[in-house]
């Protein structure tokens, strides 16, 4: 990246940038700060939140989490930079993939204690990110419908593999993650999902941190001048193909965290659960979300675990046969889904972020002409 | 050897049912510069409707003709419908309503018939004719090859030989000038998908009953092996699409027989990401200058 | 002159392209067998005002009467049925198909069948290097076989009223003769109606009845070619020369 600090920032790309600039260090520190203080603050709000939930929605409170790396991830890769992946359930597929085999691994020897979460996680994420740069090489050389076409040949690849190499992945079964109890330092009786909640909201606060001060820093704006104009950005000094790599590495990498923390929270991995499926579920949450900005990948998050939830309660309500209410249940999300992916991205491109905007922008617009 | 030659006949069978399916996405490329997405999942339905026709009446021929006219209908309603009111301004926008499609179709298909293998039956006899010792083509595989050579004749004849061929492509062509010299271009677009979703049905026909069988995730591999079908051809090109077809059926028949079919996926992703990086444009991308 | 003569009647036609105006209250008035030529600059609005008129571009303004009938709200596909032909900017000449099948277009609209072959046969006698030229490509012909191409595919539908842009663009002086005296042929046979732009003054005034001249979105003066290309000092003040 060592030209990116030779290079002045891209005049081409709007004053804002230009200001940031003219204060340097104070400002851009104080950005830190803020995240900072923002994540402390969500942090403190969601420990308290832990402690009043029953185990059941901790654990849904986890898995939102989970699904927030990857949409966080997603949306910068999409959103930022306009890069279309289908892939990004495989993605976290080898997160998941490489915990599980590390977990598995570390307890087979006996190794056990406080560090062996953070290694396996830490892991997970190396191993998701070398597979980021890989398609993310391809992907630098890809438009459009190109790129859409071979992550959703990954997308479909990868749980293929886990046959294929089933004396390492165990095929369709899928492999069961050991996973340690919570540290009895917390105490003996300390409720498994209020633990898992903390782990994966660790991760998600992390992600969120992360993610939100390269938004704001130069490789951001990098990142959405070579969305907005590849000729533009290339000829203000950008290496575009860099800086697609890059986002797509970082965002392999959250979607591999994200994968990481599901295989800890499901305490089993197998090809099912990441499928093709999935990786339209998280494409359609980072849009519904709202593709401009990170908060929209949390709004998605929620919406992934919320809606089947939904769904299920709102199928309780019928009386069907168990049979038919089985094939509802497990399908009636999708169709929510997808109907309001279409309906989305026809009236309201911008998604909730960017529908709740428009409204504004229109009602100030309607009152001077009057 | 009598191996090698079993599995080339039957990459060819493979083979021409991609290319059906490639043709159809080149059709609809062609005609809207999209790609089409959702193309898998519209087939599977049309196939289903097929299924439920063929259930209820017996005959495999009603429910192949239904199958056909259920394609029709829902290229049509995924234009007139969908796809008529998305923003053009990014190709992003196109992709995700087409996989919003996907899921809606997939969903609907899952309430309605259950997310399990629905057998699916064959009007010919699978059961492979030898020449000799040699085990070569089952009947099935001919009237396979009899099918895709049918639309492909009836496409080039429409296309080349008609004035709505010639209507379909001055619209996609040059649509305002279309516009200005009288043809319905909205028309002819809805005409288009109407088409390449009914070819797309009838490859579904095809290829399902030769695979595990029906469910609403059974032309997700077709759809990708044919997408790098029509990447192989340029996208662009009807006949590079049916030679892209052939080719990747018989690569991918090589992997299976020879490494596992498990193995197919991986070998689509390394096939498309090689031809993507070799040879971006296809191998058989026309260089006509577009020039109003 | 009476109101039957009058073929196009535009009254306070106001189009915009986003804030910007780029038509501004154009009143126009063309008579039937008359060849009328709008000029003026670049960006003055000339290639607004005809896909105006054919109804590719929505005027946010004003009214069009062509043969008698308002043509606003008209599809821009139905009016080659009310004889009304577009010859557009850079001629629209479709690249990927022939010159035969670039023809054909023309006429596929026709209930007529006989009748379009006709016209069809009588293009090819008109333009005798098109004939030769049949199964070649668009994208193959010189800029003057292109103008030919475009005239022609405009004549298959027989047509009354002919909006034509630019024709003279980036051809050679007497290519452009023969296409101006081809138009004052059509006119004095036919009875064809030609609505005229074009920047090449000198040409257009030579075949032209009428004349108006626009600047920035605005019709700035209207009167007759002859006047127009007779009266140095009006020409000094509206066309520069």
């Amino acid at each position: 990246m060592s030209e990116q600090t030779v290079t002045p920032a891209a005049p081409a790309t709007a004053p804002a940038p230009r200001r940031a600039l003219a204060l340097p260090g104070f400002l851009s520190r104080s950005t830190l700060l803020r995240h900072l203080l923002l994540t402390v603050l969500a942090g403190v709000v969601l420990y308290l939140l832990t402690q009043q939930l029953d185990p059941f929605r901790n654990f849904q409170l986890a898995t939102v989490a989970a699904y927030l790396c990857a949409t966080a991830g997603l949306t910068l890769l999409v959103g930022m930079n306009g890069q279309l992946s289908l892939g990004h359930g495989a993605l976290m597929a080898v997160g998941a993939y490489t915990v599980a085999l590390t977990q598995n691994a570390l307890a087979d020897r006996g190794i056990t204690g406080n560090q062996v979460l953070p290694l396996s996680l830490a892991l997970g994420v190396l191993v998701t990110m070398a597979a980021g740069a890989v398609i993310g090489l391809a992907a630098a050389r890809l438009r459009g419908p190109y790129l859409a076409g071979v992550t959703l040949a990954v997308a479909i690849a990868v749980p293929a593999a886990t046959v294929t190499f089933d004396e390492v992945f165990n095929s369709e079964q899928g492999l069961s993650v050991a996973v340690e109890p919570p540290p009895l330092s917390l105490g003996r009786y300390f409720p498994n999902e209020r633990w898992q909640a903390w782990v994966a909201l660790c991760g998600a606060l992390l992600t969120m941190l992360l993610l939100a001060n390269l938004v704001r820093s130069r490789v951001g704006r990098n990142l959405r001048a070579v969305r907005d104009d590849e000729v533009a950005a290339r000829l203000s000094g950008i290496h575009v193909a860099r800086t697609q790599v890059l986002a797509f590495v970082v965002s392999a990498a959250s979607a591999g965290l994200g994968g990481g923390l599901m295989a800890l929270l499901a305490q089993s991995v197998s090809p099912g659960a990441f499928s093709l499926t999935l990786s339209l579920f998280l494409l359609m949450a980072v849009v519904i979300g709202g593709l401009g900005s990170l908060s929209g990948a949390v709004w998605g998050a929620i919406l992934l675990v919320a809606l089947p939830d939904l769904t299920h309660d709102s199928t309780l309500l019928v009386s069907l046969s168990p049979a038919a209410a089985q094939r509802l249940e497990g399908n009636l999300p999708l169709a929510v889904f997808g109907l309001t992916l279409i309906v989305v991205m026809i009236a309201a491109p911008g998604g909730v972020q960017g529908l709740l905007r428009r409204i504004g922008a229109r009602a100030r617009r309607r009152v001077p002409a009057r | 050897m009598d191996r090698f030659v079993f599995l080339t006949f039957d990459g060819l069978s493979k083979g021409a049912v991609l290319a059906a399916f490639a043709l159809a996405l080149v059709l609809i490329w062609r005609a809207a510069r999209i790609v089409n997405f959702a193309q898998g999942a519209m087939a599977v339905a049309a196939a289903y409707a097929g299924y439920s026709v063929t259930t209820a009446t017996g005959s495999y021929w009603l429910g192949f003709a239904a199958a056909l006219l259920g394609g029709l209908l829902i290229g049509v309603v995924v234009e007139r419908a969908v796809m008529r009111f998305v923003d053009h301004a990014s190709p992003l926008s196109e992709v995700i309503v087409a996989l919003g499609l996907v899921l809606v179709l997939q969903a609907v298909l899952g309430m309605v018939y259950g997310n399990e293998f629905l057998p699916a039956g064959t009007p010919f006899s699978r059961t492979a004719l030898s020449v000799g010792d040699v085990p070569l083509l089952s009947r099935y595989d001919l009237f396979v090859f009899g099918a895709v050579l049918l639309v492909l004749v009836g496409l080039a004849l429409l296309f080349t030989r008609t004035s709505v061929g010639l209507r379909m492509r001055a619209s996609a062509f040059a649509p305002e000038v279309s516009r200005l010299l009288g043809v319905n271009v909205g028309g002819m677009l809805t005409l288009g998908w109407a088409l390449a979703s009914a070819v797309g049905a009838l490859a579904a026909l095809l290829v399902i009953p030769t695979e595990l069988g029906l469910h609403p995730h059974a032309m997700d591999l077709v759809f990708v092996s044919a997408f790098t079908a029509a990447v192989v051809g340029g996208l662009d090109s009807p006949p590079g699409a049916v030679v892209g077809g052939l080719t990747v059926g018989l690569i991918l028949s090589y992997v299976s027989g020879y490494l596992g079919s498990d193995v197919t996926p991986m070998a689509v992703l390394v096939l498309l990401l090689a031809v993507l990086l070799v040879r971006p444009g296809g191998l058989f991308s026309s260089t006509v200058a577009r020039q109003a | 002159m009476t109101a039957d003569d009058v073929i196009l009647q535009v009254k306070g036609l106001t189009a915009e392209y986003g804030a910007a105006p780029v038509l501004q209250e154009v009143d126009l008035t063309v008579r039937a067998g008359t060849i009328a030529a709008v000029l003026g600059a670049n960006g003055a609005g000339k290639t607004t005002l005809l896909r105006t008129l054919s109804g590719l571009v929505k005027p946010s303004g004003g009214e069009i009467v062509y043969s008698g009938q308002p043509l606003l709200g008209v599809p821009v596909e139905q009016l080659v049925r009310r004889g009304m032909a577009h010859v557009p900017e850079g001629r629209g000449v479709v690249a990927e198909l022939t010159v035969d099948e670039n023809l054909r277009l023309g006429g596929l609209w026709r209930r007529d069948r006989g009748d379009a072959a006709k016209a069809l046969t009588e293009v090819y006698e008109l333009f005798e290097p098109l004939a030769q030229r049949r199964r070649s490509a668009g994208h193959q012909l010189s800029g003057g076989e292109r103008q030919m191409l475009a005239l022609g595919r405009a004549l298959v539908a027989r047509p009354k009223l002919l909006l034509l842009d630019e024709p003279s663009l980036g051809l050679a002086p007497r290519v452009i003769a023969q296409i101006m005296a081809l138009l004052r042929q059509l006119r004095d046979t036919t009875g064809l109606t030609v609505l005229l732009v074009e920047q090449n003054v000198r040409s257009a005034l030579s075949v032209a009845d009428e004349a108006v001249v626009m600047s920035l979105g605005r019709i700035v003066t209207a009167t007759s070619a002859d006047r127009l290309r007779d009266d140095e000092e009006l020409r000094h003040a509206y066309l520069g020369f």
